[in-house]
């Protein structure tokens, strides 16, 4: 198990389009590491006056400590679910800040330094269910994030989300889980953290 | 790796992790709101979509959603009347729209509170970008010379605590009060820890004590708050958003005029104290102020933290009421100033005011930006470090 770590300000950035389920899935994961893990958590977001298809974005700052300034300066993790939001967000990475992509939306990287999973791909084929990518992405950042714990992320699903498809986006989180975990077993030892 | 440490605290029950607009619907149920008439707008519709799920299930809440923002403020003018506590949201285009109906209130002292969430604007403007363009309308949007109360929050849990600071003062000096919150402010998510009920200050407007015969409804009175009965329970009482006399009839005799236009003004003025509110961060020796409001303000904090630890005497004023503007409490920190920073993401709102306070002593620079993005920490030290 995991333990607590102390945060000075790590922020983070979940970008893609809209309709892809950023928002809920920035929602979900906030309130996992507030709530249940204890951090101070800072959620902002930003989006096109389109509901689908247009840029759709979700920023977290995460810390041990009271936040002032609630937005993203320099990220420490990018997370891009779309070629658009990778190319627009790269240089918005700090140095030594890491980009996870979901691959099989985005085909060219600015890096060959990233972390690639295939979100979208492993939710239609697995389970059927494009919309569940945010799910398994969300699975996939609970092993990649030294201070979430997957037990965290289950318990906010369960009080976030509609009990209807609770099932669903278990599976959808478990799938992202053990992927990340079989591709990148390693993945924590990455991080630095100012 | 950094350091392990110990669980900072363990799950608290009424800890929940909200949107600022969420924030506001706590902090009015906790007030007591029972009444929502509203049209939703970006960015404000969460507080009519929370309302309309929370409302019905109280016993005697009531949302209802209108056909406009017109008719939205006259609903809840309607509601507060008849002696709900009521309330209202919107954005730019909708706040336009209710200033008539903002002005009647005015006149006919209803109490209610409007929250504005301020978007990109002039019109239509940019319906999902923060901006800080109505600090003026909300002063001085409806027509006619007339005192108004407008608050203002950066963080969620000031979403919480003004609102109820909102409705408390709407009650207790029987005035309009308009909140504005800005995009960035609402629609980020914190963790607030819900107040006990209870923890806060509750105030509900007097009502009269003497028998109906009695009863003068807008007679004067050293508060120069009328008592106010709700309709239908007994007091016959007027209502009119035309000039009127203590008994509420219409009159144009100019010593009746006056008397009710300097007891309007008089109701709020002389409460200056309990109505103002400002947050000051190290402001003892500060040598630069840094006077800012709304998620600006947060901005500001980030870059008086960092320019004091480069060595500067920064300090913040953090306004949490705009109007009636916090004039005594600016002039105590203004003395020892050499220089006033007004950072705003509109073309200098808050600058004028300052400007007009100041009487000349400190130089008055200002920060402006309306391209619809927050102005960062970043812009505010650079200009601390350059004056």
């Amino acid at each position: 198990m995991k333990a607590s770590m102390e945060l000075q300000r790590f922020e983070l950035r979940l970008s893609g389009l809209g309709g892809q389920g950023i928002l809920t899935l920035g929602k979900v994961l906030g309130a996992g590491l507030a709530i249940e893990e204890g951090y101070e958590v800072s959620q902002t977001q930003s989006y096109g006056p389109e509901a689908r298809g247009g840029a759709s974005r979700s920023d977290l700052v995460i810390s041990s400590h009271s936040i002032s300034y609630p937005k993203p300066e320099q990220l420490d993790l990018l997370v891009a679910m779309s070629q658009e939001a990778c190319n627009l967000y790269y240089r918005h990475l700090k140095p030594g800040g890491l980009l996870l992509v979901d691959d099989s939306l985005v085909k060219q990287t600015p890096t060959n330094i990233y972390w690639g999973l295939p979100f979208t791909s492993l939710a239609v084929q697995k389970l059927g269910m494009p919309q569940a990518a945010n799910m398994v992405l969300l699975g996939a950042l609970a092993h990649f994030l030294p201070f979430i714990q997957p037990r965290s992320m289950k318990k906010s699903l369960e009080r976030n989300l509609s009990p209807r498809f609770l099932e669903g986006n278990l599976k959808a989180f478990q799938l992202g889980l053990t992927h990340a975990r079989k591709k990148y077993p390693d993945a924590q030892e990455q991080w630095t953290f100012s | 790796m950094p350091s392990k440490v110990k669980k900072p605290n363990r799950r608290n029950e009424r800890a929940i992790f909200a949107l600022g607009n969420e924030a506001v619907v706590e902090g009015a149920l906790l007030a007591g709101c029972s009444f929502f008439g509203g049209y939703p707008i970006t960015p404000s519709t969460e507080i009519a979509e929370i309302m309309a799920d929370r409302l019905p299930r109280l016993d005697d809440g009531v949302f209802i959603q209108m056909e406009d923002e017109i008719a939205s403020l006259g609903a809840v003018i309607g509601a507060s009347l008849a002696g709900r506590k009521a309330m209202t949201a919107t954005s730019g285009p909708g706040f336009s729209l209710m200033q008539e109906h903002i002005g009647y209130a005015c006149m006919a002292e209803v109490p209610l509170v409007i929250v504005n969430v301020m978007r990109g604007g002039p019109s239509t403007g940019l319906p999902t970008s923060p901006a800080q363009g109505d600090v003026q309308q909300a002063r001085w949007g409806t027509h006619g010379d007339h005192p108004i109360i407008v608050l203002s929050a950066s963080d969620v849990h000031e979403c919480l605590e003004m609102t109820v600071r909102a409705f408390n003062l709407a009650e207790k000096y029987r005035s309009p009060v308009i909140l504005l919150l800005d995009e960035i402010t609402a629609h980020t998510r914190e963790k607030i820890t819900l107040p006990e009920p209870g923890s806060f200050e509750i105030f509900t407007r007097i009502k009269p004590s003497m028998p109906p015969e009695w009863f003068v409804p807008y007679e004067e009175s050293m508060r120069g708050v009328p008592p106010m009965p709700p309709l239908g329970a007994g007091y016959r009482f007027h209502v009119t958003g035309l000039t009127h006399d203590v008994h509420g009839y219409p009159t144009s005799r100019p010593e009746e005029v006056q008397n009710l236009m300097q007891r309007l003004f008089r109701k709020i003025d002389q409460f200056f104290y309990d109505i103002q509110f400002v947050e000051e961060t190290a402001c003892d020796d500060a040598e630069i102020l840094v006077i800012a409001y709304g998620c600006v303000a947060r901005s500001a904090h980030l870059a008086v933290v960092q320019a004091r630890e480069k060595g500067l005497k920064a300090g913040l004023i953090k306004l949490k009421t705009l109007f009636p503007f916090p004039r005594p409490a600016m002039e105590k920190l203004m003395q020892h100033c050499r220089v006033l920073v007004v950072p705003e993401m509109n073309m200098g709102q808050i600058s004028r005011e300052v400007k007009r306070v100041n009487n000349g002593r400190a130089q008055v620079r200002t920060l402006n930006r309306v391209d619809g993005q927050i102005i960062t920490p970043g812009q505010i030290l650079k200009l601390l470090q350059k004056v």
